[in-house]
């Protein structure tokens, strides 16, 4: 039976980036990053989004997961990241 | 494997329970995984598992989300026990209208909502939607949902509860993110034919079953080719369950179509392989599509039925190989 199985996952392409390879861009902000949304999610996603989000899609982004996800940011700490997320990798 | 939750924990099997309630159910009861496996008819059956926004990163306009390619599925035999024989023993109340599924999984942190998903009671009692401890001959491995889980063959993967440990029937709709505004597409704009009518709004509907589609797996885009030589194009079809029962192939950018050979059937929830021969006898590039039609005669798309959480892309496949 296990001929039946074809995995396609290797087709997906950088979508599905091995993670432990992924490392963000160091820089102001990376720390917030870091600290306040590895913990729910890896860090291919953000490299995943990073061609079509500027400040407004990360401000979006980063809105929702706080007020849909209940991610536990400072209010302080919100602009830092999307600071961070839009230098390094906004569109 | 795709999970929404951060906190995934290793399933120890003998200590496992599946809770069966609900307030729409007379009897709860709980089964231990020796329980499950041996108190009820087992059925196994061949079906894809798909994402529902597999091939979400070729949206254009482009929609946030996962950003994936075509490669969000799998096709496995899939062996457990009738989903519907399960609910029975529990007495199921008239009143119910959907069957909850909650898997062992959850969040990182509390405020983020659980993982829980429902189907409308008439998909939870058909005779192929399963509680599966098995994958291919073998048990599910762990992130495929080890000990057992939630199987809703035809329909999107978003329903089929990974680690699942409680089962409800309940006589409300359910509500939470996942639900609402998760996983919804605008009403009436698919040609689908699965319905979830508790779950309904005026504009939106849960995702229900997969569109017909197909992948084309060689050749590859930009593969060289020698003129006059014979050229095997491959790939998979699959539906929302109804069978994909024919697959046709241009290699002159949809000009011409030709049927393709179908490979065999392991029922009409399973993907189907296809395969064709070309002999290109112009030099230069030479488009290649592929397209999938099913039993009720639902076809593929030319153009892509937009939509916010980018779902249901099936527009024919295009790729381009070098003629040299």
């Amino acid at each position: 039976m296990r001929t039946l199985v074809i995995s396609l996952l290797l087709l997906a392409g950088t979508a599905l980036a091995d993670e432990g390879s992924i490392r963000l861009k160091e820089g102001p902000g990376k720390d917030k990053v870091m600290a306040n949304c590895i913990m729910c999610h890896s860090v291919d996603y953000v490299q995943m989004n990073s061609v079509f989000l500027d400040r407004n899609g990360w401000t979006a982004s980063v809105n929702k997961m706080v007020k849909v996800m209940g991610a536990p940011i400072k209010d302080e700490e919100i602009p830092q990241i999307v600071d961070y997320l839009t230098r390094y990798y906004g569109k | 494997m795709r999970y929404h939750l951060a906190s995934i924990p290793e399933v120890n099997a003998g200590e496992w329970r599946l809770k069966i309630g609900g307030e729409a159910a007379q009897s709860p009861y709980e089964l231990s995984l020796d329980q499950l496996k041996s108190n009820f008819e087992q059925v196994e059956l061949a079906a894809v598992c798909l994402c529902s926004g597999n091939r979400r990163g070729m949206f254009e306009p482009h929609v946030t989300g996962v950003q994936w390619g075509p490669g969000a599925m799998g096709n496995a035999k899939w062996r457990g026990v009738r989903l519907r024989d399960v609910l029975a023993k529990a007495g199921i109340r008239k009143e119910a209208v959907e069957v909850v599924f909650d898997g062992a999984d959850g969040p990182a942190i509390a405020q983020t909502p659980d993982f829980v998903k429902s189907v409308p009671l008439w998909k939870a009692i058909d005779e192929n939607t399963l509680i599966a401890y098995e994958m291919n001959g073998a048990p599910l491995p762990h992130w495929n949902g080890y000990p057992a889980r939630i199987v809703v063959p035809g329909w999107t993967a978003t329903y089929w509860m990974k680690h699942v440990i409680a089962i409800n029937a309940v006589s409300k709709p359910l509500s939470g993110f996942w639900m609402n505004p998760a996983y919804r597409i605008p009403k009436g704009r698919f040609p689908l034919v699965d319905r979830f009518v508790t779950q309904e709004t005026e504009a939106t509907m849960p995702i229900t079953e997969m569109v017909v589609n197909s992948l084309m797996t060689s050749p590859l885009p930009g593969q060289k080719v020698r003129r006059g030589s014979i050229v095997d194009i491959n790939g998979i079809a699959w539906d929302g369950g109804y069978g994909v029962n024919r697959v046709e192939v241009s290699a002159d950018g949809g000009q011409t179509w030709h049927a393709a050979g179908l490979g065999p059937d392991h029922g009409r929830y399973s993907f189907r392989q296809f395969s064709v021969k070309f002999r290109p006898d112009k030099i230069g590039p030479a488009t290649v599509m592929a397209k999938a039609s099913n039993r009720i005669g639902a076809t593929q798309t030319f153009e892509l039925i937009h939509n916010p959480a980018g779902y249901h892309h099936n527009v024919v496949q295009r790729l381009t190989v070098e003629v040299v």
